[in-house]
């Protein structure tokens, strides 16, 4: 969930009301934000690097607030404010529009060339007129930016946004894609120019910079945008070039939002990104917005950017069936409103016209705007009533079969330990003197740690490594555990499936197979299983490299294999750390069902 | 114990006394030592109130080693005293004595010898007086009989100086008579017996009395996980709620299932490696149903069924990647499109309460896997209302009555609530689970009927579990690094009291 971190005093002059935390708080909670965090820089400061390096910082009170992940409109203070102030009725949602040149000028053009195919091919472009930055506003804006390239854009890996200073450059401007070694500019907040080969190494070391080093680092060209007169604007999604930099005093602002190709990301994504960042910027600072074009490779021509509005059509009753509630028309239109959804009835039956902005690009269906209204109604005001629905329990076989070995197995006088369902290839391979080939175990292709690299294909690696975290407690030990292994298997539409095994060990100063084998015979007897070879239940010696030899068996139910008991082979007991001798049973119960 | 010869003899003593009697004056009378008579009366307050023994600690004086020497032999100066005949003695044959060193110097300044330097064949030491009285002797002669009052206090603390005397604590008894006096000790039973219960003569003997201060004997027996009791309590409840288990025994599935049928998009960030531990092998899910992976893909790229769509290019590469599931709503999922495919629709409650997995950065409280519990209710016409209100019931069967809800997110519930409780110990709302209603994107291509709503909601097992046993850290509780004892130590699980 993103956070967004505005200072308090600001934020409660721009609501034009002030609020003490926990009203504040409230109100939050009511429009769906959470109010995570109370603090400054200064206390960030002190908690992050220590209180020398928070000498000097400001204290200025800050709230961190979470917005939810689809609330692209509310990742910056304008935002928030607006949305706040349209809830509490105190202000009107703002209708965008974008505006041609003004004297009727050319608009702003930028050009895409067919060479960006492989590397980014999207591109789409805005200009900004008239702005007045104040500080609070400037950081602000650059703020916003910074949390759309964050959340929508993905760390920039679908979309990235470049802001240009557009008295310094002029169009038209060129989007394409060159070798690394003909690129040569000179970057924000650097001295010199460099190639973009260098920028590469350069910014390796960069804590912010670093990170997207990679959407572009092994591609043979990079994209890159100039001017008419060869200045490079950007060479996104990494940096932009000094020369183009906004300032405070920056009057007119080139946007231009570049995209990877559209498997991953789509038009779409650009689109909204390119207009909920003009359009929050409208709501303190007072400028137009003016139109741009974009000529496509085909020869093709968009104007951007789409400001587009759109009108659904609904009925009072489905919102009221939905949400359990009993409002009119008119009052639930009142409530979409208040949403920043312009609603009226149209006068049909109880039909309500519901408008959706171009910043909620999260409304994609009535059910959304549904969710609105009852936000506006208030989730806490709703009547809770119990459905009617009238159905009778069941429980899962497996899971009945195993909730009553459990409480069986501790009548036995051992004890449940719950372990992990991934491990190490390690420890179902090598510590069980195993080769991972056979084990048909399940693999993990990302793992952070080696503790995640396999679905474990049986109990007893956790039971003995609960052993080895054990040991000052007093002998024997007896653990079990009955839970699910994972095996890969054909026949299923993954290729694997879960397998309920019940391991038990003993561990004691001698291997007690005679504990582990009486305790085989109490779980046949509670399976209603008796001795013999045909219909019962047998064990017969075999050979497992996991145990000692001589001192394993097979055990077999109804002539089928079911699992091994016997003493673990001393290389096993060592590999876990482990100093005593143990035994061990391991069955599948799953034929028990 | 101690014999019931010496048991008597001390009661004996202890009747001829009005206001009781201190253990060491006994121990002097009987002629023992005072740890005998400490242990006696033990075993008779062991016999009831048969004596009242109230401890009590005394300061004492008592001979060091060398002033039990000393009390026997005479003091240094006193032997050798007498060890010089008339015609006195060489000095440097006195020396020679065990006393000769000390003896000389203290004699010679109580002025009981003198010594001659110049005596022809060396120095020689001679007697002064005729007798001598060995004063030191005789103190400490008082000390050992216990009558070092009769001393005054500076010359105790001369002699203490001359480590001949030491002072001690001692921890006696003064006894007086108990409730049930008697001078003849019957002997006290430990335990009933098989015989004395044939013969009957259990009628006839008393009974030791148990200590009901001391700690029982630990019951052999083996632990239910912490964890897993809880679980039970959970499954319990969604049973008593008449809810049906989902079959949720299975950790691998398919990015179909655990995203793209739940209407989240293949670049949802849930996604993403950082968030998924995907599977490489087996890497890819193969059959699905084929018209519904059609209905799937199209709601997604284009929209329908009232849904703009995201309008993105959906790839069947990206569902058929395997993954461990990120939460058990991949299973939920599945039992929905089953319910789909009957023929005719009948209402269902659904629960599941399992492992799920996420590729996270560990810490206290989080860990790679962690259980899920799930509810599902479908039917026709469920209200936010409804949702609100069976949350309601749910959580009144753990003891929570104070619950509101928070408009949230998620990406295939619509609306989305998050359920806070009042935690009367913070004084605060806390977040207790997750809610919504799923959205129409994700029933409609199932195929269920269009005035069907499912009501769904979801809490991890593990942090009820952490609060009702106070563990901090997640790691105690869940995995191999569990500490036993705790295991062995846990009450039983009511979560409603």
């Amino acid at each position: 969930m993103p956070t967004v971190s505005v200072k308090r005093d600001l934020l409660f002059e721009a609501l034009g009301q002030k609020y003490t935390d926990e009203e504040f708080d409230e109100l939050c909670f009511e429009f769906g934000l959470e109010l995570d965090e109370i603090t400054s820089e200064k206390e960030i400061l002190i908690r992050e690097q220590g209180g020398e390096k928070a000498e000097g910082a400001s204290d200025v009170v800050l709230y961190k607030i979470d917005v939810p992940a689809n609330r692209y409109d509310l990742l910056c203070l304008e935002g928030l404010v607006r949305g706040l102030q349209v809830f509490k009725e105190k202000l009107e949602a703002p209708r965008y529009k974008r505006v041609s040149p003004a004297d009727g000028g050319e608009p702003q053009r930028l050009v895409i060339t067919e060479e960006t195919a492989s590397v980014r091919p999207h591109a789409v472009a805005a200009v900004l007129r008239n702005i007045t930055f104040t500080q609070e506003r400037y950081e602000s804006f650059i703020e916003l930016q910074e949390k759309l390239h964050q959340n929508i854009c993905r760390k920039r890996t679908l979309v990235a946004i470049g802001t240009h200073d557009l008295d310094t450059i002029s169009g038209p401007f060129t989007y394409t894609a060159k070798p690394p070694g003909e690129i040569r500019f000179k970057p924000l907040s650097q001295s010199r120019e460099y190639t973009a080969a260098e920028l590469m190494s350069l910014y390796k070391t960069d804590s912010h910079l670093r990170h997207y080093l990679h959407i572009i680092e092994n591609e043979p060209l990079y994209p890159i945008i100039y001017d008419s007169n060869g200045i490079v604007l950007s060479m996104p999604p990494i940096i932009n070039g000094d020369h183009s930099k906004i300032s405070l005093n920056t009057k007119n602002i080139f946007i231009e939002c570049t995209a990877t190709d559209l498997t991953k990301v789509n038009r779409f994504t650009l689109i909204i990104t390119v207009c909920l960042f003009v359009c929050f910027n409208t709501f303190f600072i007072l400028f137009r917005v003016e139109e741009a074009e974009v000529v496509y490779p085909d020869g093709r021509l968009s104007v951007y950017p789409e400001l587009a509005y759109r009108t659904e059509t609904l009925s009072g009753d489905f919102i009221n069936k939905r949400v359990g509630i009993n409002e009119s028309a008119e009052s639930i239109a009142q409530l979409l409103t208040r949403m920043c959804l312009r609603s009226e009835v149209s006068g049909e039956g109880d039909l309500i016209q519901v408008e959706i902005p171009p910043t909620r690009a999260d409304v994609i269906h009535a059910c959304d705007i549904m969710e609105d209204a009852a936000i506006a109604y208030g989730f806490n005001n709703i009547v809770r009533s119990t459905p009617r629905t009238y159905t009778v329990a069941n429980q899962l076989p497996v899971n009945k079969l195993t909730e009553l070995l459990r409480q069986d197995l501790t009548a036995a006088g051992f004890t449940e330990a719950l372990t992990f369902a991934l491990c190490s290839e390690e420890d179902i391979a090598d510590k069980l003197r195993k080769n991972i080939t056979e084990t048909r175990a399940v693999h993990i292709s990302n793992p952070k740690t080696a503790d995640f690299q396999v679905a474990r294909t049986s109990l007893l690696p956790g039971l003995l490594k609960t052993i080895a975290a054990n040991r000052k407690m007093p002998l024997p030990l007896k653990l079990f555990e009955i839970s699910d292994v994972v095996l890969k298997d054909e026949t299923k539409d993954v290729g694997a499936r879960n397998n309920r095994r019940l391991c038990a060990v003993y561990y004691n100063k001698s291997p007690g197979f005679e504990v582990i084998h009486g305790l085989l015979d109490r779980v046949m007897q509670l399976l209603d299983v008796k001795p013999g070879r045909n219909q019962g239940y047998h064990i017969q010696a075999a050979e497992d490299s996991t145990f000692f030899p001589g001192r394993c068996a097979e055990i077999f139910s109804c002539g089928k294999s079911i699992g091994h008991l016997g003493v673990l082979h001393p290389d096993v007991i060592s590999r876990f750390e482990l100093t005593m001798p143990c035994s061990a049973i391991d069955i599948d119960i799953e034929p028990f069902l | 114990m101690a014999d019931n010869g010496l048991l008597e003899s001390v009661l004996r003593l202890v009747e001829k006394v009005d206001g009781g009697t201190d253990s060491q004056d006994v121990a002097a009378d009987l002629g023992v030592d005072h740890q005998v008579i400490v242990g006696a009366v033990k075993s008779l307050q062991a016999l009831g109130e048969v004596i009242s023994a109230e401890q009590k600690s005394s300061r004492h004086w008592e001979l060091t080693g060398e002033g039990r020497e000393i009390a026997e032999q005479g003091s240094h100066e006193a032997r050798v005293f007498n060890a010089i005949p008339d015609e006195g003695l060489p000095q440097n044959q006195l020396m020679k004595m065990p006393s000769g060193k000390v003896g000389f110097s203290k004699a010679m300044s109580n002025k009981w010898i003198r010594l001659d330097k110049a005596h022809e064949g060396g120095p020689r030491v001679f007697k002064t007086v005729e007798a001598i009285e060995d004063t030191v002797r005789d103190k400490l002669q008082l000390v050992q009989k216990g009558q070092s009052a009769k001393l005054e206090d500076k010359e105790k603390n001369e002699l203490k100086k001359r480590k001949l005397l030491s002072e001690v604590t001692v921890k006696s008894y003064w006894i007086t008579k108990g409730s049930s006096f008697s001078t003849t000790i019957t002997k006290q039973e430990t335990e009933l017996t098989p015989e004395m219960i044939a013969s009957g003569s259990w009628k006839e003997k008393k009974f030791k009395p148990y200590n009901f201060e001391a700690m029982g004997v630990a019951p052999d027996c083996g632990h239910l996980h912490p964890l897993m009791k809880v679980r039970t309590q959970f499954r319990q409840i969604f049973l008593e709620m008449g809810f049906t288990e989902m079959p949720t025994n299975n950790f691998i599935e398919s990015s179909f299932w655990n995203f793209d049928s739940l209407f989240q998009p293949q670049q949802h960030p849930a996604r993403d490696q950082h968030d998924t531990f995907f599977i490489s092998d087996p890497a890819l899910a193969h059959e699905f149903p084929q018209d519904y992976l059609e209905r799937v893909k199209k709601v997604h790229s284009e929209g329908g069924y009232g849904s703009q769509g995201y309008k993105y290019d959906w790839k069947i590469e990206e569902a058929q990647k395997n993954l461990l599931r990120t939460h058990t709503t991949a299973v939920s999922a599945r039992m929905l499109y089953k319910l789909a495919q009957q023929e005719k629709f009948t209402p269902v409650k659904y629960f599941s309460i399992d492992r799920v997995f996420r590729n996270e950065t560990l810490d206290a409280t989080h860990l790679a896997e962690f259980h899920q519990i799930e509810g599902v209710v479908a039917d026709y016409g469920l209200t936010l209302g409804n949702l609100m209100g069976i949350l309601h019931q749910f959580f009144t069967k753990l003891g929570i009555t104070k619950l509101r809800f928070k408009p949230a997110y998620n990406p295939y519930t619509e609306p989305s609530m998050e359920v806070f409780s009042y935690h009367e110990g913070l004084k605060k709302w806390v977040e207790v689970g997750n809610s919504g209603v799923f959205r129409p994107e994700m029933l409609l291509p199932m195929g269920l009927p269009e005035g069907v709503s499912v009501i769904a909601w979801g809490l991890s097992l593990e942090r009820p579990t952490m609060i009702k046993y106070g563990i901090n850290n997640i790691r105690e509780l869940v995995g191999h690094k569990v500490n036993l004892q705790m295991v062995y130590d846990s009450p039983i699980c009511r979560l409603d009291s």
